[in-house]
């Protein structure tokens, strides 16, 4: 499904400021796959979601989506196979504009100028429905007025509005208070399941990365040092992980919301 | 002063507020739906008035509309090009436009930094001829104006519910989310940038021809003049639905051309519209921030008032 291929990435390169983002990284996702990502901080883990989703264009290798190289496309047309959420849960709509409106935005029916139709009013709310929050009844109110939680919901409604081949998710949960959190981790495993969608999620809840998804990845210096899935990884406890993270990376995980959250 | 008079500078006063507001709607469009302060808004107002003003001396009062308004999207196109693919910063995009649109204008006008329109056929003088004898012939402007004004606000409340001005919209309010939707905020930029400098340029033109001269300096101070009319009306009618607020933002431009008219009556000189318009865009953009200042400024004082005391 996802091919990298010696993918590197070096920020403000012949400076003293240099940073290798990525260095070298190959992987490979196979369809349906939801892989959970951990890491310390600036283990490179949103630096590979930037790079996979289009933000900047990598300096070296090769990324291919579904058989499509897709290197060099820019971000706006990967968006139509990739979807995103973020940890920010302002990122993914526009709050001086309606539910509806995010949602027609999202949904990218008709031409240039036709406007939101009674089926797509009709379609939206039987999606936002399946939300649980209400905001089937407020799709004339502007996003800007939505709680957090509530904003991520829609966003990650949005995402998968039409199914895409790959979600990415950032750590989408961890702005969220632990209640709303665990509510939106909910509708997550919901909809990726429901739309059999390939999936990776970076999060910092250790726990979590084993609980949920078919695979584990734990990335360091801009490489993935640890891959784990099966047999193997239902037998692993938090302990293990942070127990291999000292072999593989030679000291303690330094992650501090990973720490707190521990 | 008689009746007569104060009803005559009121309908003065109406005219150039509905012809400026056509500007103002291009602001509305730029500045408060895609978030694009366009500096280039004074020149092309000019360029706007100087080709209208060509082609309707050269007989084609009709096609003169046409021409002010496709220039203006070729002067938006450029502005928006600069800033979206030549990683120019987008004030600085207006105000080389807005530089280079003053030798443009020269030249339009043949070398020449005035055009008189006194003998020239117009949309006005068409008009006019039309109504002659009838109980509105001395209405003319006033009709074309308001025309041209409700075309526009039509346009832009049925334009701005299709899914191109949504991503436009959205475009101001979170280009990130519009990628991620898929669309290309380079070409939604595009698309609003030239859209709206038509109607800067449509402006430029029926001003012009309304007055039956154009100077080069005709858009001078016309981006201040419009950003003011657009906070004044974001006064009265900023919230609420888009068409609503078109209407809210051409009340504003009326509302300010009125108390510019009084304030002259009062014998404030001409000169000063400049400098008032940038008064009330200074007060209407810094007062938000002022006003969450306020509570530290207000214990910054006190405290030092408590040290004095001590």
């Amino acid at each position: 499904m996802l091919t990298l291929s010696h993918v590197s990435k070096t920020f403000n390169p012949g400076t003293v400021n240099a940073k290798t983002a990525l260095s070298d990284l190959s992987l490979h996702v196979n369809k349906g796959d939801f892989i959970t990502i951990i890491g310390a901080n600036g283990a490179g883990k949103s630096t590979f979601f930037n790079a996979v989703a289009g933000s900047f264009m990598t300096d070296s290798g090769n990324i291919i989506l579904d058989g499509k190289d897709i290197t060099l496309m820019p971000e706006h047309k990967r968006a139509k196979s990739i979807g995103r959420l973020f940890q920010d849960p302002m990122r993914g709509s526009a709050p001086g504009m309606s539910i509806e409106e995010n949602m027609s935005l999202a949904a990218g029916h008709g031409s240039w100028l036709s406007s939101i139709s009674r089926k797509d009013k009709a379609l939206f709310r039987e999606r936002l429905a399946l939300l649980g929050m209400g905001l089937e009844d407020r799709m004339k109110q502007p996003v800007g007025l939505l709680s957090g939680g509530q904003r991520q919901a829609l966003t990650l409604m949005m995402a998968t509005f039409n199914p895409p081949k790959l979600l990415l998710l950032d750590e989408h949960t961890a702005a969220l208070d632990p209640g709303t959190a665990e509510k939106v981790l909910e509708l997550t495993k919901k909809i990726v399941d429901e739309n059999n969608l390939t999936c990776l999620m970076i999060t910092h809840n250790m726990q979590s990365a084993l609980d949920l998804g078919n695979r584990t990845f734990m990335m360091n210096n801009g490489n993935i040092v640890y891959d784990v899935e099966g047999d193997e990884r239902k037998k692993l406890h938090v302990s293990d992980l942070l127990q291999k993270f000292k072999e593989s990376v030679g000291k303690e995980l330094d992650n501090d919301r990973m720490l707190l959250s521990e | 002063m008689d009746l007569n008079s104060i009803l005559s500078l009121g309908e003065n006063a109406i005219q150039l507020g509905l012809i400026s507001s056509l500007t103002v709607l291009a602001l509305f469009l730029s500045y408060s739906m895609l978030n694009v302060c366009d500096l280039s808004t004074d020149g092309c107002f000019t360029l706007g008035a100087t080709v209208g003003a060509v082609v309707a001396i050269a007989g084609h009062p009709g096609l003169s509309i046409l021409a002010a308004m496709a220039a203006g999207v070729i002067s938006g196109f450029v502005v928006a090009f600069l800033q979206t693919k030549m990683g120019i910063n987008s004030l600085l995009a207006g105000i080389i436009v807005n530089t280079g649109l003053y030798s443009v204008n020269i030249a339009v006008m043949g070398n020449s930094s005035i055009l008189n329109m006194n003998r020239t056929t117009t949309v006005f003088t068409l008009l006019k001829d039309r109504l002659n004898g009838t109980a509105f012939e001395k209405e003319y402007t006033l009709i074309i104006a308001f025309t041209a004004v409700a075309l526009v606000v039509i346009f832009l409340s049925v334009f701005l519910k299709t899914k191109l001005g949504l991503a436009i919209r959205a475009t101001g309010n979170n280009p990130d989310m519009v990628r991620s939707s898929s669309i290309n905020p380079v070409f939604t930029t595009i698309v609003g940038l030239c859209i709206a400098n038509s109607f800067t340029a449509l402006s430029g033109c029926l001003l012009a021809q309304s007055q039956k001269s154009v100077n080069i300096d005709i858009g001078t101070g016309m981006v201040t003049v419009a950003l003011a009319s657009l906070l004044i009306g974001g006064v009265f009618l900023g919230k609420g639905k888009i068409p609503l607020r078109a209407i809210g933002v051409v009340l504003g431009s009326i509302i300010f051309r009125v108390i510019y008219a009084v304030a002259l009556r009062f014998d404030m000189p001409a000169y000063m519209l400049k400098l008032i318009s940038s008064v009330i865009v200074i007060i209407a953009i810094s007062a938000p921030y002022l006003k969450s200042q306020f509570p530290v400024i207000k214990r910054r004082i006190f405290l030092s008032r408590r040290k004095e005391a001590k």
